[in-house]
């Protein structure tokens, strides 16, 4: 397959699946609002935006937080490159590029759910119409990855798909869980005092693992508990382990079906070392944010190395 | 439903009876609820939106996408007429194929007389580069689109002869799939030829003119501008369908005197390159330096004989409508055969005595621009208004060499679907020819376009027109 083609998958996916984290992102923030006094909605708003990585476009465009403005800025401000309208266009853009290895099925699920989020996002969302919208976007993703599974050939071009699912699936959740334990935890003195079961309720449902982690854990809400479902449960599809895991075990089904491995094998087998065994009191010794940022660093280099071996750019 | 005495109705005789090919359809078609069909008429729309066939409109936002309106009555032609027409096409094709050869050999056919040597000698799209040189299989028109119409039951034309890149043919396919999800019941009733296949056939036909250094199974790759090019869905489409390679200039380089593509193992040599690219941007080192969207070097590959480009460079020459004013004399000399089908009477403004019968009949006449495509640039004498037939009139006597002029032909009419019921509109005909080294190969259907507008008789998509679905009956 074309390395550009290859190219045009893995961020097809990416994007997809940045779009579908950031409306899970708002889906929790919205519910957070509706159960809060105003003030402390504003806060909320202002932590999906930190949060979405979106503060600083937010910030220089609008002075106050409301809800309106945030999720209109947040879903298809025009000012606003990483609007879930602007990333779900590229969802299409590089669905198009790579038109010729994907299924028609996914070609289809990409594209109607394009139109009709395009129809959806034309004017502002009003209170009445915002969770129907983000609920059209996580339909979407979960649509555009059963059409994948179902219909899709296992040969390379499902492995860069995949690859770029979990690569971001797993940015996505360090860099929530990042900035919500500090948000949270102003001291790490904090860990293991009572908590605002809300806030921790919405990091859960951010990730869409607020019932998983309840069957789990049987309601009982504690930073510790939360971290360690969501960095080491590797039975849970939306935590750093099972993403570690999906893409080493895609980088390994690409060596193979290349017959040999590159720069992007090489480096996931030094990240294997630092994760395995690891249990969440080292996590906390080493420190929950040098953990998270060196987590983020090797995905991302990783990433890279995938651009490299596989020829994406000329 | 009732014909017009003026055109030639393809579905309805002039007592108001219909037509033998049209009467399976008609049959079914009297069977319908109008309320059912209306509702069909606008699921035709979202199908086709759902699958993305969309052109981009040049000059337009980089984001919209257009759809060519469809029509859902499909134009039938029966096995008899076509069994005619594919003969008079394949000796149509034959013929621009040992065209092309001689023109850009020993030019036998102006060493006869037959044809002036200013016709290409002035024409852009004559190429030096391929003086003397044969591509592989002797191919250069590797896929031919004839446009023809029909004015009466036994009279068709060919109007345009699109040797370059003809398009369209992804509508061919998806009417088709279109037509069959939407009313499957019409085709266990009527029995019409399949055109599903062309991707195949098409696939087949390239392989078979890959050169000599291609191994026994040709790697065929489909040469695109990139995503904003109007045409790029059928570039997909087509990529898709054939199991070929889609790529642009970028992917590609000149690697061990091969023209290879960038895939995820590193650069593989490419045999076949369908390209909907034009000439000029083909290779910076050769044409156009600032291409972005060809190959440096991909020329002095084809010269060596190390890769097949469909259609070869230069073929443009055909499109010509001065050349295609000559073609009856080039069938006749390249085949030794009188041309089964007609051209349509044409007046060459280049010669004083057509320059001056043209200049004085405007108002009936339609004027092209020689090297002109797609509707543009084109005088409609009963349709226009005065002051528009002043200015052709000027731009005429200005560059006689420019213009060709025609007869207002009375082209067939067959019904469209309105909300008042069938209404007879304006089409014609696009049938796709494939030419490999030992056969010519048409696909039984085409795309037929149809002027949307009560009487009009443009039926260019990027004028108002619309597509149909093309049957061609089983005999």
């Amino acid at each position: 397959m074309l390395g550009r083609t290859a190219n045009g998958l893995f961020w097809m996916f990416r994007y997809l699946e940045r779009a579908e984290n950031t409306a899970r992102l708002l889906d929790a923030g919205l519910r957070m609002a509706l159960t809060r006094d105003l003030v402390t909605a504003e806060e909320e708003w202002r932590s999906v935006m930190s949060t979405a990585g979106q503060r600083t476009g937010y910030e220089a465009k609008h002075a106050t937080y409301t809800g309106m403005q945030a999720w209109n800025f947040i879903l298809r401000d025009k000012d606003n490159a990483s609007s879930i309208l602007a990333m779900f266009g590229q969802v299409r853009q590089n669905a198009r590029l790579a038109r010729n290895a994907i299924s028609g099925e996914l070609w289809e699920a990409i594209n109607e759910n394009w139109l009709a989020i395009k129809d959806q996002l034309a004017k502002p969302v009003g209170e009445n119409r915002v969770l129907e919208t983000v609920a059209t976007i996580r339909r979407a993703g979960t649509l555009a990855h059963g059409a994948l599974e179902g219909s899709m050939l296992r040969d390379e071009s499902y492995h860069f798909a995949q690859a770029g699912t979990f690569i971001e699936r797993g940015d996505s959740i360090a860099r929530i869980l990042d900035i919500k334990y500090y948000l949270l935890l102003p001291s790490l003195s904090y860990v293991g005092s009572s908590l605002d079961t809300g806030q921790w309720d919405q990091v859960l449902r951010s990730v869409s693992g607020d019932r998983a982690y309840r069957w789990l854990n049987a309601g009982q809400i504690d930073a510790r508990g939360i971290c360690k479902f969501l960095i080491l449960d590797d039975a849970f599809p939306r935590s750093l382990a099972f993403c570690h895991s999906e893409l080493r075990a895609n980088l390994a089904a690409l060596a193979r079906l290349h017959g040999r491995e590159g720069e992007s094998n090489a480096l996931m087998r030094e990240a294997d070392t630092r994760i395995a065994d690891l249990t969440i009191e080292d996590v906390f010794d080493q420190g929950l944010h040098e953990f998270l940022v060196d987590f983020m660093a090797s995905n991302a280099a990783i990433g890279n190395a995938i651009a490299t071996d596989y020829r994406f750019l000329a | 439903m009732s014909g017009s005495a003026d055109y030639f109705d393809e579905m309805r005789e002039p007592d108001g009876g219909v037509r033998e090919a049209y009467t399976g359809y008609c049959h079914w078609f009297n069977d319908q609820e109008n309320a059912l069909l209306r509702r069909k008429h606008a699921e035709a729309e979202t199908n086709f939106r759902k699958t993305g066939i969309t052109f981009n409109v040049y000059g337009e936002d980089e984001a919209e996408e257009r759809l060519i309106p469809f029509d859902m009555v499909p134009r039938v032609i029966s096995a008899a007429e076509w069994r005619k027409l594919t003969r008079g096409i394949e000796q149509r094709v034959s013929a621009l194929n040992a065209f092309m050869h001689d023109l850009y050999h020993r030019q036998e056919i102006i060493r006869a007389g037959r044809i002036p040597e200013r016709l290409f000698s002035n024409n852009d799209a004559w190429l030096p580069h391929m003086v003397g040189f044969t591509p592989p299989g002797g191919v250069y028109t590797h896929i031919v689109g004839i446009d023809l119409v029909r004015t009466g039951p036994d009279e068709f034309y060919v109007l345009e002869d699109n040797a370059r890149t003809p398009s369209g043919v992804s509508y061919m396919l998806e009417n088709r799939e279109t037509m069959m999800a939407m009313f499957p019941e019409l085709f266990m009733r009527v029995p019409v030829e399949q055109v599903s296949d062309y991707p195949r056939r098409l696939a087949k036909s390239l392989a078979a003119c890959a050169p000599d250094c291609a191994g026994g199974k040709p790697t065929v790759a489909v040469l695109t501008p990139g995503i904003y090019n109007s045409a790029y869905f059928e570039h997909a489409f087509l990529a898709d369908q054939m199991g070929a390679e889609l790529v642009e200039g970028s992917d590609l380089r000149v690697v061990d005197g091969r023209v290879a593509m960038r895939t995820t193992c590193g650069y593989q040599p490419v045999d076949v390159i369908y390209r909907r690219v034009d000439d000029e941007f083909l290779d910076p080192l050769t044409f156009n330096e600032d291409s972005v969207l060809g190959v440096p070097g991909i020329m002095d590959v084809y010269r060596a004989g190390r890769i097949t480009i469909a259609n070869a460079p230069g073929t443009g020459v055909a499109d010509d409508k001065a050349i295609y004013s000559f073609m009856p004399e080039i069938v006749e000399f390249y085949t030794g055969e009188k041309p089964l089908l007609p051209n349509v009477e044409t007046y060459r403004c280049a010669d004083d005595d057509s320059c001056k019968y043209v200049l004085d009949n405007l108002a009936e006449l339609v004027v092209k621009e020689v090297h002109g495509s797609g509707g543009y640039g084109m005088l409609i004498g009963p349709a226009a208004s005065k002051k528009e037939i002043e200015e052709f009139r000027r731009k005429i006597v200005d560059k006689p060499n420019n213009y060709i002029a025609q007869p207002t032909l009375a082209l067939s009419t067959c019904p469209i679907f309105t909300r008042k019921g069938l209404a007879p509109r304006h089409v014609d005909l696009r049938p796709f020819v494939l030419v490999s080294p030992d056969k010519i190969d048409i696909t039984p259907g085409g795309l037929t376009r149809v002027a949307l507008k009560q009487g009009s008789l443009v039926v260019n998509s990027s004028q108002g027109g619309g597509t149909k679905d093309t049957w061609v009956l089983k005999d």
